[in-house]
């Protein structure tokens, strides 16, 4: 049966074919679906785990004891689970180990734009990089017998592109592969210097070995059409260029490291000149020329964002395209925004009223730097909120933790904001927490998290309890309080601040966009209104000013009364 | 079969030789534009040939100005549609839809909503909504079909079928024919909101 599938759901299809036993994953766009889509297969077990380096551990621990495991990650999460692959690389498999990672070129919902194919090569990973739904499916499978055969990890390279379109796949039934026999090895699993020194030696000729195997893979295609341009391409990159250049010969590489040299040279023999098209880093390029074949890449192309079929046409044919139709004044932008009834909204109205600092951390609440609250100084990476905070106080002194605060949700709390927290005790920091507690994970689509008290398959589990939590580090001041009773939120935001010692806000309300926030009903303003704009100030894009003052838009409200509570005038009432 | 170029013709009457459809949808994060793209790529199975749909998931989503991309043909490489090269554009927003004007090919075809969303630059005073888009858009040469999908939504049931609504406007300049559609609605669409979306659909069909 043929399916019109995301490059993600075709991920998922492959492991369950691959008969994969174990998943263990923390969310990031666009890596995300892969695990949602296993998770609705019963023959495979899936967890969202509290991070990335947790999800890879579990995941090394699955296959170690025999099964196939696989776990999917943004390409920001494989910075987090780094620790554990350049070291599984040197311990290889005994089941099956596959690690998915998902660029994002482009940065459509990411803080970066790394490319992660440079793991591949630092770890000495093989990595595989498919250029559609129907190769997600394949590659993932292929991936699996590679990493038993080599007895390594190996490592499924996706774009958002390719993770976020759809094409066909072709269905097939899942292969039930057995669990393999465990037997204690210290030699090979227990990785103390006098058995890493092998093993790296062992690495070393697995990679030869894979780079034999690839130049043999049909992992890789050589399309030979006119000789005078050859193009050297991966993954979306390809599909780009088969789009511009359709008559050009193609070498499609599938298997990106290690790279297949023999096939390589071979292409090189047969093309007048060769393209390498290849979004992000110049990593194909580099090595064709470090084996000594002259290529084109980076300079004519760009090291910066996405690839097109218009750009391949302008650099490699020199086809200008017709001027586009215009408008002839600006069109206002229109970036993303905190949500109508977004449970954030409420604590940085306050935050800003009071003019704090404010260090931010990744989640829905990042739009907390947005206009009109712009709320949020600094922003790094998940986890990065607290310690942020901490390290003010440290280069400005105690005066400073006074008038400062770190924000971050429920699931980046648990991700990496724990051990922050816990530097802030153990050193003397006063720093005040922030956590905003909407009771799931937003930003990447609504998965629960260890703080929700519900798992991947929403079964009831025990829920880690953040009060507690707080207590047990050391930190003796923590309150929980709503963000949409702001004036008591700012009475304890001040109070918080003014004391110098840890402490932490759990600022409690659900997400607007999950059943749990049960809102209901509408809210209109009325005549009382003075036209004072306070309720603008809250940056709700369900509150628009119009030449009668503001008012709330029919489609776009949800009733989760906050407004109310800005209005001095009580003139927002419900419909 | 594989769409035929009377078919092609039909919706995009300068481009009869073509092969390959490319439809937009364009809209703001959270108005459904990736149902609306998945009904018109299960619409573009039925015919037989080749379909890539590209999708945005995500930051954006969040109130942020979003686009989808459907191609369908013999055969599809780049799930991507670049600039002058949509045959459609399927707006569910006037600004959005003055926003992608470049995307569209000559002669190509423009459905818009004439709902209005405010960008937050608009709320908080810092930009100006465009006045008069559709008129601005039939000055380019633009060919436009509008329709208050809102309103017919709110006819079918429920707001949130704006999406249906809209497929339905686009369904009657192909020539897919409205069985086929509604076939494809069928195949995308929960069971329990069916009844909602096939009755958009039809007001929409009817518009
Ligand atoms: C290391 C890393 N992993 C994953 C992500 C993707 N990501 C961005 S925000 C977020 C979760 C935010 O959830 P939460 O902290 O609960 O805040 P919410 O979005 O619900 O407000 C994730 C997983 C990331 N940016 N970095």
């Amino acid at each position: 049966m043929k399916k019109l599938m995301l490059g993600n759901e075709a991920i998922a299809r492959g492991a369950y074919e691959a008969g994969v036993h174990v998943v263990s994953s923390y969310p990031g766009t666009p890596s995300t679906e892969i695990t949602e889509f296993i998770s609705k297969y019963d023959e495979i077990y899936s967890e969202w785990a509290p991070n990335e380096k947790v999800a890879v551990e579990t995941a090394i621990g699955a296959a170690t004891g025999g099964g196939r495991a696989l776990s999917a990650m943004k390409h920001v999460g494989l910075n987090v689970a780094a620790d554990p692959l350049f070291t599984v690389s040197y311990i290889g498999v005994n089941g099956g180990l596959v690690l998915v990672v998902a660029d994002d070129p482009g940065m459509h919902s990411s803080q970066n734009e790394q490319d992660s194919r440079n793991y591949a090569i630092a770890a000495k990973v093989p990595m595989l990089e498919p250029a559609d739904s129907a190769e997600c499916k394949e590659f993932t499978k292929k991936a699996f017998e590679i990493s038993e055969q080599f007895d390594t990890p190996v490592i499924l390279r996706v774009t958002t592109r390719v993770a976020h379109s759809q094409s066909m796949v072709e269905l097939e039934d899942r292969k039930e592969v057995p669990v393999k026999d465990y037997t204690k090895n210290i030699a090979k699993n227990v990785m103390i210097p006098a058995n890493a020194r092998p093993k790296h030696v062992m690495v070393e000729e697995r990679t030869k070995a894979l780079t034999e195997y690839n130049s043999a893979s049909d992992l890789n295609k050589m399309e030979i059409n006119d000789t005078k341009i050859g193009i050297i391409a991966a993954g979306i990159s390809y599909q780009y260029a088969k789009e511009a250049c359709p008559d050009a010969s193609i070498l499609k590489i599938g298997m990106i490291n290690p790279m297949p040299e023999k096939l390589i040279r071979e292409f090189a023999e047969k093309v007048d000149k060769i393209y390498v098209v290849e979004q992000l880093d110049p990593v194909i390029e580099n090595y064709c020329r470090s084996i000594g074949i002259d290529v084109i890449g980076k300079e004519i192309f760009t090291l910066i964002g996405e690839y097109s079929t218009e750009l391949l046409k302008e650099k490699i044919l020199g086809e200008k395209p017709a001027e586009p139709m215009k408008a002839s004044e600006p069109i206002p932008v229109r970036p993303a925004v905190m949500c109508p009834g977004c449970s954030h909204r409420g604590v940085f109205y306050v935050l800003s009223k009071l003019k704090l600092n404010v260090t931010g951390d990744i989640g829905c609440y990042s739009l907390g730097c947005a206009k009109p609250l712009e709320s949020i100084d600094t922003i790094v990476c998940m986890g990065g909120s607290i310690t942020a905070a901490h390290g003010m106080e440290k280069a400005r002194g105690k005066d400073f933790a006074r008038k400062t605060v770190a924000v971050l949700g429920d699931s980046t709390f648990v991700h990496s904001g724990i051990t922050g927290l816990i530097d802030v005790v153990y050193n003397k920091g006063t720093t005040t927490t922030i956590i905003l507690d909407n009771s799931i994970t937003g930003m990447t689509g609504h998965q629960q998290n260890p703080a929700t008290g519900f798992t991947i398959k929403n079964e009831p589990t025990r829920q880690v309890d953040l009060e507690m939590l707080a207590h047990a580090v050391g930190v003796d001041r923590v309150v929980i309080a709503d963000p949409f009773d702001v004036d008591n939120f700012e009475k304890v935001v001040k109070e918080e601040i003014a004391a110098e010692e840890p402490s932490v806000i759990i600022a409690q309300r659900p997400c607007a966009l999950i059943k749990k926030a049960g809102y209901t009903g509408r809210y209109v303003i009325n005549d009382k209104c003075k036209n004072c704009k306070m309720c603008m100030k809250l940056g709700c894009p369900a509150i628009s000013l119009t030449e009668n003052g503001p008012k709330i838009d029919e489609t776009l409200y949800v009733g989760c009364g906050l407004c109310p509570n800005v209005c001095k005038f009580g003139a927002i009432e419900r419909a | 079969m594989f769409v035929n170029s009377a078919q092609l013709s039909a919706l995009n009457p300068c481009r009869k030789d073509c092969d390959i459809m490319n439809i937009m949808i364009v809209g703001v994060g959270g108005q459904g534009t990736l149902l609306a793209s998945r009904i018109i790529g299960a619409a573009a199975i039925n015919l037989g040939g080749d379909v890539k749909l590209s999708e945005v998931h995500g930051m954006s989503q969040r109130g942020g100005s979003v686009v989808t991309y459907v191609r369908y043909g013999e055969k599809i490489a780049s799930p991507i549609i670049g600039e002058g090269e949509a045959d459609v554009i399927l707006a569910f927003e006037q600004l959005e839809a003055y926003r992608y004007i470049s995307y569209l090919k000559k002669g190509g075809k423009y459905i818009v909503n004439t709902q209005k969303t405010n960008p937050m630059p608009v709320i908080t005073g810092a930009a100006k909504y465009p006045e008069d888009i559709l008129g601005k858009m039939e000055k380019m040469g633009i060919s436009v079909t509008s329709c208050d999908a809102l309103a017919l939504a709110k006819e079918a049931g429920n707001i949130k079928s704006v999406n249906v609504v809209l497929i339905g406007v686009m369904a009657k300049h192909t020539n897919i024919s409205k069985e086929e559609w509604e076939e494809a609605i069928k195949q995308t669409v929960p069971e329990k909101f069916l009844e909602v979306n096939l009755k958009a659909f039809r007001l929409g069909y009817d518009a």
